[in-house]
């Protein structure tokens, strides 16, 4: 149990220093679009979930309807529904209320992060109790910090903070990376992403392009 | 705290956690055609690929191939890192490192 957690938090802790500079770069914003601290700590902590939350902040400040920024949230996040679906197969030992919290901090970075760990097939609850809380108490963290320091600081981007996050993309993907057929569902995926951002909104590119390299990946098997 | 705001980020929790919730604890609980679980070994490829791409590519929703694209020149040496290191920290610490100094220039 407790070498579980202890290898939970190992793997979180490069997600939580990546948090640290995407956080802070968020909460900047955040800030300096008028929310407050406790509506970035609730964001943070209920939500969890990056890109939703700067365009929700944007749309926010600039007096976007409700109902409008509650469905865009919901199109851009939608993407977790394929990550929780290929964690599936291999907690089927675990008990659904636990599932239903596990559930709850899938965010790209900890789904790629602890994938390796879950498809060895003897991943454990207190696993994902390090992953997750260390994880989730970084962005918590980083994104309240940011909004504190608010309007002090301007353009994160000149301190290299914005590229942290594809940065941390570019690592997780990486450590997938096992064969040439991983590098094939590789391209066909972003070079297919990448082309289908000019004609779908909301994230729904990122979806079609998964989806479809998904299949490529089935159909190059043998 | 304004009520509209808690009201709107109440919403925004609620659509996110159950597109997270649902599949993990449905299809726990039934057995998957191979085919489909085939597919879903994919994903993680597949999405992350998704997601990085853009972020590279596009700059501000226009195509970027050129010199003044820091992101994509950054990328570089980032893969080269990661691919030799697989090292998750080392690679966002290089990254941001090499993307400020990029900026100054």
């Amino acid at each position: 149990m407790k070498k579980d957690i202890l290898r939970g938090l190992k793997t979180a802790f490069p997600i939580a220093l990546g948090y640290l500079p995407l956080g802070m770069a968020f909460g900047i914003l955040a800030a300096q679009q008028g929310l407050t601290a406790l509506d970035v700590f609730f964001l943070s902590f209920l939500v969890y979930a990056g890109s939703a939350q700067f365009i929700a902040s944007a749309m926010i400040s600039s007096g976007a309807a409700s109902a409008a920024i509650i469905l865009t949230t919901f199109l851009v996040n939608l993407r977790h529904l394929l990550m929780s679906a290929s964690l599936a197969p291999y907690l089927k030992h675990i008990s659904s209320p636990v599932l239903a919290w596990i559930s709850t901090g899938i965010t790209d970075e900890t789904f790629a992060a602890g994938y390796p760990e879950a498809s060895s097939g003897k991943v454990t609850p207190a696993f994902y109790i390090g992953l997750h809380c260390l994880s989730h108490a970084s962005w918590i963290f980083a994104t309240v910090t940011g909004c504190l320091l608010g309007t002090r600081i301007t353009n994160p981007e000149k301190w290299g903070l914005d590229f942290a996050l594809p940065a941390m993309f570019i690592a997780l993907l990486f450590m997938q990376l096992k064969n040439k057929k991983d590098i094939l569902v590789a391209l066909a995926a972003g070079i297919l992403s990448t082309a289908l951002a000019f004609v779908l909104k909301d994230n729904f590119n990122i979806i079609a392009a998964t989806m479809t390299a998904a299949s490529v990946g089935v159909l190059i098997e043998k | 705290m304004k009520k509209e705001i808690l009201f709107i980020i109440i919403g925004m929790s609620i659509v996110t956690q159950l597109p997270r919730i649902i599949p993990l604890v449905v299809l726990t609980r039934i057995n998957l055609p191979p085919l489909l679980v085939r597919w879903l070994k994919h994903i993680p490829v597949a999405v992350l690929s998704a997601l990085l791409f853009p972020s590279l590519l596009l700059t501000n929703g226009s195509f970027s191939l050129s010199l003044d694209n820091t992101a994509l020149l950054a990328a570089i040496p980032c893969m080269v890192l990661a691919a030799k290191t697989k090292n998750l920290f080392l690679t966002v610490f290089t990254g941001i490192i090499i993307s400020a100094l990029l900026q100054l220039l």
